[in-house]
C-alpha cells in the first residue's frame, strides 16, 4: 500500500469533532485574597473525554481554580464556561452534571458511609448505583461505619465516590489520592480511568508527578497562580527534559575519561552510583567505552526523563513531599 | 423535596446517636418548671387573668415557648455553624443540596424536638402539679408551630451571621437567658419593674408566650402576639437567605 504524501503528516487527522469539543473554558482567569493574588490570567481549556490534570506546588492556585471552576468561588475577572454554562450565575444546573471531591470537606460525625451514599444518590436521577460505587471504592467492609471513625484514606474513597453518585458528564478530583497507600492509590487511578472510558472528562488536581504522568491525558503545571505549561505529559517531557541518561554502578574506578566519550554531556557520581548525561547514542557509546576500559558492570541502563525532569527544568525546582 | 425529606430523617438518626446533645434543650426548661412552679403554686398574681386555672397552668405553655427558644437560639445555630466550621456544608453544596433542603430540615428537626420537649414539660407539670391539658388544642398547635418556625428563622439567622459555633454558642446562651429573665417565663411577668417588662415586650420570647398560653387556658387566639411572631418569622427568614453562606 503507497504511503500517504509526505505533506499529509502535516495535515491535523480528521478526528471527529465532537471529540476534542472543548467542555471547560478558562480564559484569564484571575482570584485574589485580600490583595493577594491567587490566580494570575489563568487560560486553558479542557476537552470532552480526557483526563486533564492540575499540577503545581502547595498554594499554587490550584484549589482555587477548580473551585472557581464549580461555582464554589467567585472569580475576580476573566471568563470561565463549563459545559457551556456559567459556574457562577447557572450554577444549579451545574450542579446536577458535574461531580466534586473537595479537598476540605467533611460530613457529620455520625452519618454512615452507606447512609451519605444513599443520600447525596437522591438528588440524582440518572445516577450510577450507590451500592456498586460503594464495592468500586473498597467502602463495603466500612457501610455501616461512622464517618467519624473512618481511616484517612476511606474518607477519601468515601468522597470519591459521592462525586460520582450522580454519574457526572465532568468530574473534579481535588487531590483525589492524598492518604490513600500505594495499593488503593493504583486502584484509584484504574478506577478513574474507566471513568474516562465511559466517556466522561476528568479534572485532577495533583502534586504527585507519578500520577500526573500516568493518569493525565494532559496536563497544566501551575505555579505561583500562573499557568507555565499546557501540554501531555509526554510533550512536556520531550520538550523540557531533553535528554537522556544511562546510569550504572561501579566502585573505585577511575572514570576520568567518561567525560570526553562522545554524546556524553556530563558525569555525575553518588557513591557507587555513576550517572552519565548525554544525547542520542550515549548508550552505545558508554558501553563500548567502558568495554574498552576492561570495565562490564551488569547494570548498565539508560534512564528515561521522567515528568519529574520535565518538570525541574520548567519551574527550576521540585515539588517536595 | 425528596432531598428535604431525606436530609430531615438523616437529622434525626444524627440526633438519636447523639441523644446528650438535646439534655439542654430539655433539661433546663424541665428543672425551671419543676422549682419555680413549686415557688408560684400557691401565688395569687395570676388570679384575674387566670380564671378557674392554676398558675402551672400558665407555665406549661410558657415554659414550652422556652423550649422553641433554646432550640432556635442554641442547638440549631450551633448545630448549623459547626456545620459549616467543619465543611459539612461545602459537602452539601457541592452535592447539589439547596438551601431550601438546609433550612426545611432544620425547621422540620426543630418542629420534632419541640414536640417532644413540649410533652416532658406537660408531663411533668401534669404529675407533679396537676397540670391541666389545653383547652383549646388546634389553636395552641397552629400557635404552637409558627413560634418554632419563628425560633428556627431566626437560629438559621444567627448561623448565618456569626462565624463560629463557639461564638453561636456563648451569644445563644446570652440571649436565651435574659428572654427566660424578662419574658414572663421565670417569674410573672408583673413582677417586674416597668422597664424591664418594656425590654420583655420587644423580645420575641415574650409574644410567643403570650400567642401558647391564651389557647392553652382557652382564651382564644391572641392575633396581636401570633401575627407578631408570624411577622418576625417572615423577617428572620429573608434575611437568612440573604446572609447565609456555606463556607
Ligand atoms: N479563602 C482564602 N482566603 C485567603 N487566602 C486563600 C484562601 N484560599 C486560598 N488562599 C491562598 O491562595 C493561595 C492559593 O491557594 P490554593 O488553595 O488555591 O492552592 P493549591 O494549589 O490548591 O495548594 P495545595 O496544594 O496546598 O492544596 C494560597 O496562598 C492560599 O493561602
Ligand atoms: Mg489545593
Amino acid at each position: 500500500m503507497p504511503g500517504p504524501p509526505a505533506s499529509a503528516a502535516i495535515v491535523a487527522p480528521p478526528v471527529a469533532q465532537d471529540l476534542h469539543e472543548d467542555v471547560i473554558e478558562v480564559r484569564g482567569l484571575h482570584k485574589t485574597y485580600g490583595g493577594v493574588p491567587a490566580v494570575r490570567d489563568a487560560t486553558f481549556s479542557v476537552r470532552r473525554g480526557e483526563i486533564f490534570g492540575l499540577l503545581g506546588p502547595n498554594g499554587a492556585g490550584k484549589t482555587t481554580t477548580v473551585e472557581c471552576l464549580q461555582g464554589l468561588r467567585s472569580a475576580d475577572g476573566g471568563s470561565i464556561s463549563v459545559l457551556g454554562l456559567d459556574p457562577r450565575r447557572q450554577s444549579g444546573k451545574l450542579r446536577r452534571r458535574i461531580g466534586s471531591q473537595l479537598q476540605q470537606s467533611a460530613l457529620p460525625d455520625h452519618i454512615k458511609v452507606w447512609e451519605a451514599l444513599d443520600l447525596f444518590s437522591t438528588l440524582m436521577h440518572t445516577g450510577t448505583d450507590w451500592r456498586v460505587l460503594m464495592e468500586q471504592w473498597g467502602l463495603s467492609a466500612v457501610r455501616s461505619r461512622r464517618f467519624h471513625h473512618l481511616s484517612g484514606g476511606q474518607r477519601q474513597r468515601l468522597f470519591v465516590a459521592l462525586a460520582l453518585v450522580n454519574g457526572p458528564e465532568l468530574v473534579f478530583l481535588d487531590e483525589m489520592t492524598t492518604g490513600l497507600d500505594p495499593a488503593a492509590r493504583r486502584d484509584a487511578w484504574e478506577l478513574i480511568r474507566e471513568i474516562r472510558d465511559r466517556g466522561a472528562t476528568v479534572v485532577l488536581v495533583t502534586h504527585f508527578m507519578d500520577e500526573a504522568e500516568r493518569l493525565c491525558d494532559r496536563l497544566a503545571v501551575v505555579e505561583a497562580g500562573r499557568v507555565v505549561a499546557v501540554a501531555s505529559p509526554q510533550e512536556l517531557i520531550a520538550a523540557h527534559a531533553g535528554r537522556v541518561r544511562v546510569v550504572f554502578t561501579c566502585t573505585e574506578c577511575d572514570l576520568s575519561w567518561l567525560d570526553r566519550v562522545p554524546h556524553v554531556h556530563g558525569v555525575e557520581r553518588h557513591g557507587a552510583r555513576v550517572e552519565v548525561d548525554g544525547d542520542g547514542p550515549v548508550l552505545a557509546m558508554v558501553a563500548h567505552a567502558l568495554v574498552a576500559h576492561g570495565l562490564e558492570p551488569a547494570d548498565l541502563h539508560l534512564e528515561e526523563p521522567t515528568l519529574e525532569d520535565a518538570y525541574l527544568h520548567l519551574t527550576g525546582h521540585l515539588i517536595r513531599e | 423535596m425528596k432531598m428535604l425529606l431525606r436530609l430531615t430523617w438523616v437529622e434525626i438518626k444524627l440526633l438519636t446517636r447523639e441523644p446528650l446533645t438535646l439534655i439542654f434543650t430539655f433539661g433546663l426548661p424541665l428543672l425551671i418548671l419543676l422549682v419555680l412552679g413549686g415557688i408560684f403554686r400557691t401565688s395569687d398574681v395570676l388570679d384575674d387573668v387566670l380564671v378557674g386555672r392554676q398558675p402551672i397552668d400558665w407555665y406549661v405553655p410558657a415554659y414550652m415557648g422556652l423550649v422553641t427558644a433554646s432550640i432556635g437560639l442554641i442547638s440549631l445555630p450551633v448545630h448549623l455553624a459547626s456545620y459549616r466550621e467543619r465543611g459539612v456544608l461545602r459537602r452539601f453544596r457541592a452535592s447539589g443540596v439547596s438551601e431550601l433542603s438546609v433550612f426545611g430540615s432544620q425547621l422540620l428537626v426543630s418542629l420534632g424536638i419541640a414536640l417532644i420537649g413540649s410533652g416532658l414539660l406537660y408531663l411533668l407539670g401534669a404529675l407533679v402539679y396537676g397540670a391541666a391539658p389545653p383547652l383549646d388544642p388546634l389553636r395552641f398547635v397552629l400557635a404552637f408551630i409558627v413560634s418554632v418556625a419563628m425560633f428556627a428563622a431566626i437560629g438559621i439567622l444567627l448561623a448565618a451571621v456569626i462565624p463560629t459555633a463557639r461564638a453561636v454558642q456563648g451569644l445563644g446562651l446570652i440571649l436565651w437567658f435574659v428572654m427566660l429573665f424578662v419574658s414572663g417565663t421565670s417569674s410573672p411577668l408583673q413582677l417586674l419593674p416597668v422597664w424591664l417588662q418594656r425590654v420583655g415586650q420587644a423580645l420575641p420570647l415574650y409574644h410567643v408566650v403570650q400567642a401558647l398560653e391564651r389557647p392553652w387556658n382557652g382564651r382564644g387566639t391572641d392575633l396581636v402576639h401570633l401575627s407578631i411572631v408570624a411577622a418576625v418569622c417572615v423577617g428572620a427568614s429573608l434575611l437568612a437567605a440573604r446572609l447565609f453562606r456555606w463556607d
